[in-house]
């Protein structure tokens, strides 16, 4: 009975994940007509990260982005490691995993939408290897090279910030630049090279799913590590699944979610939840492994 | 011989049952721990003032 319910939930959480995703990236982007102030959101909230990939220097931003707020304190002359930020991203970790990454992102959702668009899709499973790059990513552009390089008064530059992300200029450069004429006047070659970013990850957010959340997103890596002790887990029922592969098919993560159910690139979108034709994938949520894989052997014996 | 099998399979499901609820719980203590002191040594109040100023690097001027 209660195996029941939780696939009926699995289920129907997977089936309104856009719905999710909307209302998720409308929660952290909640000052709405900032965008027409040409200005940003300046209340204590922003003391505060939210779960996703999300510029603050977005006008409508409610929160501080993780990654930038880590980059803002281990670049400040007084701290050389963020105990808060790294706090908080552990919490978020531990209780959602990638979860975060599959409903809760706005940049991940953006990415999805752009998927969505008619054209032929590739595969990335051939690309594997390139997941890898989002850890060096989070460890050389967000955490060494803001502490390490600094100027004469020890402020570090946020390099991933700076140079690779593009949600910045997504969120805040250019709707603060089509309202503020003095904005405008002053982007320059780094805002160039930044929208070629937006560009690139926008064309093959097209042909490939999520390339930014699998190959660059230092956010995602962070979560990623968290994924396997994650509370929010998938669940395989043995005794159901007859080994059809079409969960396998299905994830466009690349994940064969009946071998590896925690996988660090799964990001419980529920694609295997709503391929499966015998409901023996399911979301679950708790510690430890769960009571499916505790009564298995006990049903063998 | 089966049963014993299966019961040795079932004692290490269970180990790790355990392990892995320590480990969550660990982790959940030691998140929350390192979030209060960040806010308590004034880390909260460093990402207050970058995000309630326009991120020049973020949007590309500077």
């Amino acid at each position: 009975m209660d195996n029941k319910n939780s696939c009926r939930a699995s289920l129907l959480l997977a089936r309104f994940r856009g719905w999710v995703q909307a209302g998720a990236a409308l929660l952290t982007n909640l000052h709405l007509p900032n965008f027409f102030r040409g200005r940003l959101y300046q209340g204590a909230g922003k003391a505060v990260c939210v779960p996703g990939l999300n510029c603050y220097s977005c006008p409508a931003a409610s929160g501080a982005c993780p990654i930038g707020a880590f980059q803002a304190v281990v670049g400040s002359s007084k701290f050389r490691f963020s105990y808060y930020i790294t706090g908080t991203l552990i919490l978020l970790g531990v209780l959602l995993g990638r979860f975060i990454c599959g409903f809760l992102c706005p940049f991940g959702w953006f990415q999805e939408l752009l998927h969505k668009l008619p054209t032929k899709k590739l595969s990335t499973r051939k690309l594997r290897p390139l997941t890898y790059l989002k850890y060096a990513v989070l460890l050389v552009m967000v955490v060494l090279l803001p502490a390490l390089t600094v100027n004469e008064v020890g402020m570090g530059d946020p390099f991933f910030c700076k140079y690779l992300c593009p949600q910045g200029v997504l969120e805040g450069a250019i709707p603060l630049s089509l309202t503020n004429a003095g904005i405008r006047a002053a982007l320059g070659t780094l805002f160039t090279r930044k929208l070629s970013i937006l560009l690139t990850v926008a064309v093959l957010s097209v042909v490939f799913y999520r390339p930014f959340c699998k190959w660059l997103c230092p956010l995602g890596a962070f979560y990623a590590l968290l994924n396997k002790v994650s509370l929010f887990q998938m669940q395989v029922d043995p005794n159901k699944c007859i080994s059809c592969g079409k969960c396998a098919k299905a994830c466009q993560m690349d994940v064969d979610i009946t071998k590896t159910p925690n996988h660090t690139e799964c990001i419980r979108c529920g694609m295997c939840v709503r391929a499966c034709p015998t409901h023996a994938v399911a979301f679950r949520y708790g510690f430890g492994n769960g009571r499916q894989n505790t009564t298995e052997t006990t049903m063998e014996d | 011989m089966c049963y014993d099998s299966g019961r040795k399979m079932k004692r290490v499901m269970n180990l790790s049952h355990i392990r892995k609820t320590a480990v969550q719980a660990l982790l959940l203590i030691a998140g929350a721990a390192m979030l209060c002191f960040g806010a308590w040594r004034g880390e909260a109040a460093t990402v207050l003032s970058k995000a309630i100023n326009l991120c020049l690097e973020c949007v590309g001027i500077g």
